[in-house]
């Protein structure tokens, strides 16, 4: 088989470093290592100088290797999902962008429904059940509650559903082209908005990104800092959708409670930067503002009261038996099924996937200080609302240890130029799982391809496939333990 | 049960009193309103302009004029200010009824723009039920209009709440650039909504487009498109601004933000068709 060029976490090379496969032998290489057990973290395609090229990147977890390798898909590819299912969305998206034709993908069809091409998500064809009293529940892209759009199509037949397919798009902004050119301050600020909820993993996967391509060195009070806001970013998310969780079984003394505690830790990251979602607190060669003793060590106070109530609250889940009752065996994923369409975060995790890049491909904070991982096996709801509250004590214990010793110096480094025709992968375990941002740097100076790989465009097929056999009654309640991004994966 | 009702008490009642007490704390290094010293402004220096990631900074005069319905509120014109022109004070009552309102010229007092609405008031002062519609927005706005929701803000104490179906709407609370994805779904679900009916835009994104003004895959907000009541600036603004521009627009807090007596500040008038 031929290897593509090894690389780490927010390492670098020359894109003439990139192997070159032929087209065949660029799949074999997805698939092979797919099969070895790594997973793809990206797989795009992109105006390369030497014409239009696809890269892969390969990301091995247990082996802490990432690799990288292209090819000229001119003419059309074979498709490699038949063998390779975590591949689909990948390809239809280069089909979608560049008009390349992967002769037998199962279900080709756009991504992000990008202007020019078929009108909407919700007119297109979906997959279909035939047979007697089988029927259809069409669902958004305007849905109830405040909540972003996107369309479901279940097939169903009485309550049980057989399969649910899910057609976003409606979000797409067209951040992708817009990241491309000199990196500015508004660049950065668009890579905060691709996924608000997650201002700070998205902004430190770019910054890092850039970092890495002009070997900016970051001083280690912005590495612990970013690391404080990164874990209470988590933090935030999964309090809020514990609470959530227990709104959907409709089990209101948590949901109350989180939902409100949600809030006080989000204002802990507004004490860094004055903006709940910490917008405006990473740049390139660092953060945008320090905080001294006092602020860090309100953050701390503040922290520790939010999760001792949050503890309470969560407590009342598990001691609740008509809580337990509708979370478990509710939209099981099994690990084999996790493991091959390459789910990642929480929800990997509680299908028992020992995944997290925090530990497997380490950046800033994390190759000094490790968090445990948290993993449960059974893939249900209460799997991944367990395993977010593993998570939640990890991180509060890690963000306290943290500001009680925080390095001095300063938090930012100066800016340097980008070298040109450069490659690098960089990294972030968001709190839904590992936010992957490629930078490819053309010969100007700016930037000529950034790929963002949000954590949902990995895990909303596992959505779809955590209700089949389910109820769609029991839909609120699986989307919700998933929460995924909606703008993240349309960009 | 006993746990349940011994979390309760431990917990305790923590709805803000806002607007009868204070309202919540804000955070001591948030940016609200900004304010423009024109007279310190050098003569054909353009910094400012040319640090704003928005496009939110302009000429004016001498000086310079900041678009809130652009701004996200980032400073980062007040760091790149050699004479401290441009400062950002706490006020977080930003909102206006209309877009020129959002604009702050040099030496405008940072004081709140009067945004009751009579008319709104009479019809909906004593119970407002709103879709939300993200159009493109990044869930940071959706999610800090959502907390108006938690026992921490208790929206509903004021009759105010967000309902499911655009046909139990008396008005829409859009937030986003409005992609040209949810452009058509956007308006199908403004016109299901009944009149009389009111469109309130929620951050920068959906009043202007924000920092995806002028992208090709968006439509610069919901400016044009619908017809706005309510500007409520911000990226994502404070749930505070949002609260208060409800409040003061339905007239439930006079326009120091304080509570209005019985609820209300003016009498309601009789309300006649809408254009």
């Amino acid at each position: 088989m031929k290897q593509g060029a090894a690389i780490t976490n927010c390492g670098t090379l020359p894109l003439a470093e990139v192997p070159l496969l032929t087209r065949a032998e660029f799949g074999r290489f997805v698939a092979d290592s797919v099969s070895g057990g790594s997973r793809i973290s990206a797989m795009f395609a992109c105006d390369a100088p030497g014409g239009l090229t696809m890269y892969a990147v390969l990301a091995g977890a247990s082996t802490g290797q990432i690799c990288v390798a292209s090819t000229k898909p001119s003419g059309g590819m074979d498709s490699i999902v038949p063998e390779c299912p975590q591949a689909h969305l990948f390809e239809r998206e280069v089909s979608e962008e560049y008009g390349i034709e992967f002769r037998g993908h199962p279900w080709m069809k756009p991504v992000r429904f990008m202007e020019g091409g078929p009108a909407s998500a919700a007119t297109c064809d979906f997959f279909r059940i035939g047979g007697e009293e089988v029927h259809e529940v069409a669902v958004g892209p305007v849905h109830a509650g405040i909540i972003e759009p996107g369309h479901f199509r279940f097939q169903c037949h009485g309550e049980t559903v057989h399969h649910l397919e899910i057609a976003l798009g409606y979000q797409h902004r067209g951040i992708a082209k817009a990241l491309r050119g000199r990196p500015d301050r508004r660049r950065t600020m668009l890579a905060e908005a691709i996924a608000g909820d997650t201002s700070v993993g998205h902004a430190t996967a770019y910054c890092s990104a850039l970092e890495a391509l002009c070997g900016t060195d970051v001083p280690a009070r912005a590495q612990v800092l970013r690391g404080v806001a990164l874990e209470l970013e988590r933090m935030a998310n999964h309090i809020g959708d514990l609470g959530a969780l227990a709104g959907d079984v409709a089990f209101l003394p948590t949901m109350s409670f989180c939902g409100r505690i949600r809030g006080d830790v989000l204002n802990i990251t507004a004490e860094m930067c004055g903006n709940r979602f910490g917008r405006g607190l990473v740049a390139p060669g660092g953060l945008v503002r320090d905080i001294d003793g006092d602020v860090a060590g309100r953050m701390s106070a503040s922290l520790s009261k939010a999760v001792s109530e949050a503890e309470e609250a969560v407590s009342l889940l598990w001691d609740t038996p008509s809580v337990i009752g509708r979370f478990e065996g509710t939209g099981t994923v099994t690990r084999a099924l996790a493991s091959a369409i390459g789910l990642v975060g929480p929800a990997a995790r509680a299908s028992g996937l020992e995944l997290d890049s925090r530990r497997d491909f380490p950046g800033g904070i994390y190759r000094m200080s490790h968090i445990p991982l948290s993993v449960w096996d059974s893939g249900d709801v209460f799997s991944r609302a367990l395993v977010r509250w593993m998570e939640c004590q990890r991180s509060a214990a890690f963000v306290r240890e943290q500001l009680a010793s925080l390095p001095g110096g300063p938090v930012s480094a100066p800016p340097a130029d980008l070298p040109r025709n450069r490659i690098t992968v960089s990294i972030t375990e968001g709190w839904r799982g590992e936010i992957c941002h490629v930078l490819l740097s053309d010969d100007r100076c700016g930037i000529l391809e950034c790929r963002t790989v949000d954590p949902s465009f990995h895990n909303w097929f596992g959505l779809a496939c955590a209700m089949r056999g389910g109820q769609i009654s029991d839909f609120p309640l699986c989307n919700k333990s998933f929460n995924l991004s909606y703008c993240g994966h349309d960009l | 049960m006993l746990r349940i009702i011994r979390a309760r008490l431990r917990q305790g009642h923590r709805t803000t009193r806002y607007p009868a007490g204070p309202p919540p704390s804000l955070p001591e290094r948030y940016a609200g309103m900004p304010v423009i010293d024109g007279a310190e402004c050098p003569s054909g220096c353009s910094r400012c302009i040319d640090a704003c990631p928005a496009g939110a900074v302009a000429r004016c005069g001498r000086s310079v004029s900041i678009d809130t319905g652009m701004c996200v509120f980032c400073g980062a014109c007040e760091t790149a200010c050699p004479r401290g022109a441009i400062s950002f004070t706490r006020e977080h009552r930003l909102a206006s009824r209309d877009r020129e309102g959002l604009i702050v010229k040099p030496g405008a007092a940072p004081g709140p723009r009067d945004i009751f609405d009579a008319k709104a008031a009479a019809v909906f002062g004593r119970s407002l039920k709103l879709r939300q519609v993200s159009a493109g927005g990044c869930n940071a706005c959706e999610a800090d209009t959502n907390v108006l929701g938690t026992v921490g803000w208790d929206l509903g104490r004021f009759g105010i709440q967000f309902v499911a179906s655009p046909r139990h709407a008396d008005g829409l609370l859009v937030t986003g650039p409005v992609t040209l994805n949810m452009r058509e779904a956007l308006l199908s679900t403004y016109d299901a909504v009944p009149e009389p009916r009111i469109v309130i835009v929620t951050g920068a994104c959906a009043i202007s487009g924000g920092l995806f003004r002028g992208m090709p895959a968006t439509s610069g907000g919901a400016e044009g498109l619908l017809p706005v009541d309510l500007y409520i600036p911000g990226c994502p603004p404070h749930p505070l601004t949002i609260l208060d521009s409800l409040l003061r627009f339905l007239g439930r807090t006079g326009p120091d933000g304080r509570k209005a007596p019985g609820g209300r500040i003016r009498a309601a008038k009789p309300v006649g068709e809408p254009e």
